[in-house]
Parts: structure tokens; C-alpha cells; sequence
């Protein structure tokens, strides 16, 4: 059976810092982020170009927020949605970090922490790691949907990918908000291959991770202040609530989705939510690890949601993989 | 637990769908507008060419102002609101040639815009190329069997 590891050595997180573009600082979580671009360029002159000084500006912020030099840094674990996860090489290769890429669509978050926290289980003295992920709406829009100035309908259950990054910075401390435990998550086959619905391609990685967590018997759905999916949008957190009743758990009172928090839906047009590595990403470190650093929350279940796909695996009707990793973040 | 095919359908019949009564209703007056426009513009153009340049100058005024709204970020949000209603007129046409040439020229003239500018209009240009052909094979099959019989 499926079982969460329990760190030895639960890493800290030491520092930490978001960044988001227009529409995000719009939502109802626009005055948490640390850095803001209302032309969503970020100084630069191409979409592409933009998410990567996204994904530099916010690892920056957690740099300077947590006072520590990047020669500190022994190790930045990253990625982002562009082919070849191009955001992050361009954008943090001269922080000068040893670098490991990743690729886990949405849920590439919740794996950079989980990756994080075992290369510092086998670390010792003050080790910092770091996680950086973004997104770009702009840039994904290009890459997997239509031009940005085509006119068109999206489904009410598209999503909306956020322009927005999230840093952290993993380490040794005496007492702080901490990754107690991580999961990896299962590949799981949804059937679906429409593009437009990756909340409910999602939403059975997520029931399954949620499912082999709480069937452990340590784990108890009371003993968690909240339960924190990535991306689900309002369509997959429907489908999740629905899968997991068949098994007989509820978790819709302790259930958030950050890809239903970075917005506010009736104002702004985003069908059934946020998408996207830095929606995630940016609500732990806006919302969430500020709540967890002043106690107000004490425990939670941290995971990001991802839908494996490409423009060409969709367009060959190979069905989207959905994935979701978790970590368990508590407050010493 | 569902298996992932039993689970797709479910998905496909439970998931909130396009409100298609809206949008054809939004499409229907929108779409029905810019006709409308069209037809005023023709009777002013009447003034200045015979009917087949005016048609003609009809067409091409809707192209450039569609292309123009496309580059201002304008015309995305009038077609969010209109959907079919701004599509189906040549206006649409416009948009998915302006759009992709927008968005890649970042990627240089040659090896961005140049082979992308037709990644939505392709398609279009393409079958309508071919089934004209078709429909011009079958013509004249028709026009030599007459002549037969």
C-alpha cells in the first residue's frame, strides 16, 4: 500500500516569496504577493522572455527576504510549463545554483518541495535548497492553445493559467513551519482528452492521493486544518468530492483549491479557475505559509495537482495522466 | 470505482456545458450587427463604384477593421462576448490570420511569422481550396454528361 514517509529530518521552510502579474493582483489574493507587474512583461520584451524574470524576480525576493546569499544555495530544484521547462534555465541560470529541472505539469510544486526535503534528509549542518516554480499565461496560452489575439469561446470548464511564481527556500531551523511528511503521487489514466477539462482529468490523481493517505491509519482527515489541492478549478474539486464519496470520505470542509482562491470567478472571467505550476506556488507562499507562520493554521495537506499532456498527445487523443504529489506542512 | 473510460463519460455527460441557448442568441445579434454594417457600407460605397466594387469594398473595409481591432487587443474581447457572431462573418477570418501573426513574430519574420501566420486559418483555406476543386470536377462531369445525352 501506498504510504506517506515521515522526514527525520523535516526540513524548515527558511524564506520564501511570490510574485504575480495583472489579473492575479486583481483577485482577492493581490495585496499578499510580495512583487506585481501590471503589464505582465516583467521588463521584458516576449512572453517567454517574462516568465523567466518571473521565475528570477521571485527567487530573488526569497534571497532577500530570508537574508541568504545564493552561494548558499546548494542545490534549486525548478520548473515551469514551457518546452524544455525553458522559464526556469533562462531565468535562474545565473543565480549560479546546481540546478535540477522539472517537469510535472501543475503539480511541479508540491515535487519540488518533496524533492527538496529528501535531498536535505541526507544533508547535514545548515544545507539550504531551493524550489522555484512559474507559470505564464501568455506564454502557455501560446504554447498550448491559440494565439493571445484570436477571438474565441472557452468552456465553463477551461482554466485560466496564472501568471504567477512561487520561491522557497528549504532548511535547517530550530522551530518555524516545517514538511513533516511527502508523498509521491500515482500516473493515473482519467480517460479524458480534452484539454479544456484538466480539473477533471485531474480530480482522479487527486481522490487517489487523498484515498492512499487517509486509508493509512495514522492519518486521520480531523487532525488537518486544511486539505489544499493545486488546480483543480470548481469542475475538478466537484469530481473530486464526488470520487472520494464513493469511498466514504469527505474532506469539502476542510477541502481549498488554490485554483479557486487566486481569483474571484464572478468578477473576473476565468471559467472554472486558476491553472498553471505557479497557482500553487504562489498561494502557499501568499496565503498559506503566513497563515502556518502565525499559527493561525497548524497542519496541512499540501498538493498540487498536475494533468501530463502535450498539444500533440491531446490532438492524437492519447488521454491526459493526471498527477498529484503531496506534501504534509505543519507549524512547530 | 469507476475504470477511466466509465469515468470519462461521466465527466463528459455531468460537466457544466456551454450555455449554447446564450450564445446563439449573443451570436445571432452580433453576427447580425456587423451584417448590418456591411449593408450600410455598401449603400454608401454605391455612391462611389457599381455594385460589384462596392461589394467588394465592403468586404475589404470589414478585413482591415477586424485586423486593426485584432492588433488593438480589442477584438479578442468583443469575440469572448460573441463567440460564432463575430466568427462566422469575414471578420473571424481576419482575426485568425492577424492572431498567430501577432504572436509569433517574436520568433522572427521568416521562421516565426512566416510559417505560423496560418495555423488557424489553414485548415480553412485549405479544404475550402479543395472541396472548390471538387465542386468544380463535378460540374463539368455533370456539364460533359449532358452534352452526352
Amino acid at each position: 500500500m501506498r504510504k506517506t514517509k515521515i522526514l527525520k529530518n523535516p526540513p524548515a521552510f527558511i524564506s520564501y516569496a511570490s510574485a504575480a502579474g495583472y489579473e492575479e493582483h486583481r483577485g482577492p489574493l493581490g495585496c499578499k504577493f510580495d512583487f506585481h507587474d501590471e503589464t505582465d512583461l516583467f521588463g521584458s520584451d516576449s512572453w517567454e522572455k517574462a516568465e523567466g524574470e518571473l521565475a528570477h524576480t521571485v527567487l530573488s525576493l526569497a534571497l532577500k527576504k530570508g537574508g541568504i546569499s545564493e552561494q548558499d544555495v546548494e542545490v534549486l530544484f525548478a520548473g515551469d510549463l514551457q518546452n524544455q521547462c525553458v522559464a526556469s534555465s533562462s531565468g535562474l541560470y545565473n543565480f549560479g545554483i546546481p540546478y535540477l529541472g522539472l517537469y510535472g505539469a501543475c503539480s511541479t510544486c508540491t515535487e519540488a518541495l518533496l524533492l527538496s526535503s529528501l535531498y536535505l534528509e541526507t544533508s547535514e549542518g545548515d544545507t539550504i535548497a531551493a524550489a522555484v516554480t512559474s507559470s505564464h499565461y501568455c506564454a502557455a496560452e501560446r504554447q498550448f492553445r491559440t494565439p493571445l489575439e484570436y477571438g474565441g469561446q472557452r468552456t465553463p470548464t477551461a482554466q485560466w493559467t496564472a501568471t504567477a511564481a512561487g520561491a522557497f527556500l528549504l532548511g535547517r531551523k530550530e522551530s518555524g513551519v516545517r514538511i513533516t511528511e511527502i508523498m509521491p503521487g500515482k500516473m493515473i489514466d482519467s480517460g479524458i482528452c480534452d484539454a479544456s477539462n484538466m480539473g477533471a482529468a485531474m480530480a482522479p490523481a487527486a481522490a487517489d492521493s487523498v484515498f492512499a493517505l487517509f486509508s493509512d491509519e495514522k492519518h486521520d482527515i480531523s487532525s488537518f486544518d486544511r486539505i489544499v489541492t493545486g488546480d483543480l478549478g470548481d469542475t475538478g474539486s466537484f469530481f473530486l468530492h464526488e470520487l472520494l464519496s464513493k469511498d466514504g470520505i469527505d474532506i469539502r470542509d476542510k477541502h481549498e483549491d488554490c485554483g479557486l482562491l487566486l481569483y474571484d470567478r464572478n468578477a473576473q472571467d476565468v471559467h472554472s479557475g486558476a491553472s498553471g505550476c505557479g497557482c500553487s506556488a504562489s498561494v502557499l507562499a501568499a496565503h498559506y505559509l503566513p497563515m502556518l507562520e502565525k499559527r493561525e493554521l497548524k497542519k496541512i495537506l499540501f498538493m498540487s495537482t498536475g494533468a501530463l499532456m502535450s498539444p500533440s498527445s491531446v490532438q492524437q487523443r492519447i488521454p491526459i495522466f493526471g498527477i498529484c504529489p503531496a506534501v504534509v506542512i505543519e507549524s512547530d | 470505482m469507476y475504470s477511466s473510460k466509465e469515468y470519462a463519460e461521466h465527466v463528459k455527460k455531468t460537466s457544466p456545458r456551454s450555455p449554447v441557448l446564450k450564445n446563439s442568441v449573443k451570436a445571432f445579434f452580433v453576427g447580425g450587427a456587423i451584417c448590418a454594417l456591411g449593408q450600410a457600407l455598401f449603400f454608401i460605397y454605391l455612391n462611389f463604384a457599381d455594385e460589384k466594387e462596392a461589394q467588394l469594398f465592403v468586404t475589404v473595409t470589414l478585413i482591415a477593421a477586424a485586423a486593426f481591432l485584432t492588433g488593438l487587443g480589442i477584438f479578442n474581447k468583443i469575440a469572448r462576448f460573441a463567440g460564432a457572431g463575430t466568427l462566422v462573418p469575414v471578420t473571424g477570418f481576419a482575426n485568425s490570420v492577424v492572431s498567430p501573426a501577432i504572436d509569433n513574430k517574436k520568433e522572427g519574420f521568416i521562421l516565426g511569422l512566416g510559417p505560423k501566420i496560418f495555423t488557424v486559418a489553414g485548415p480553412v483555406i485549405l479544404y475550402s481550396v479543395l472541396s472548390g476543386a471538387l465542386y468544380g470536377i463535378i460540374l463539368y462531369a455533370v456539364e460533359v454528361f449532358k452534352k452526352l445525352s
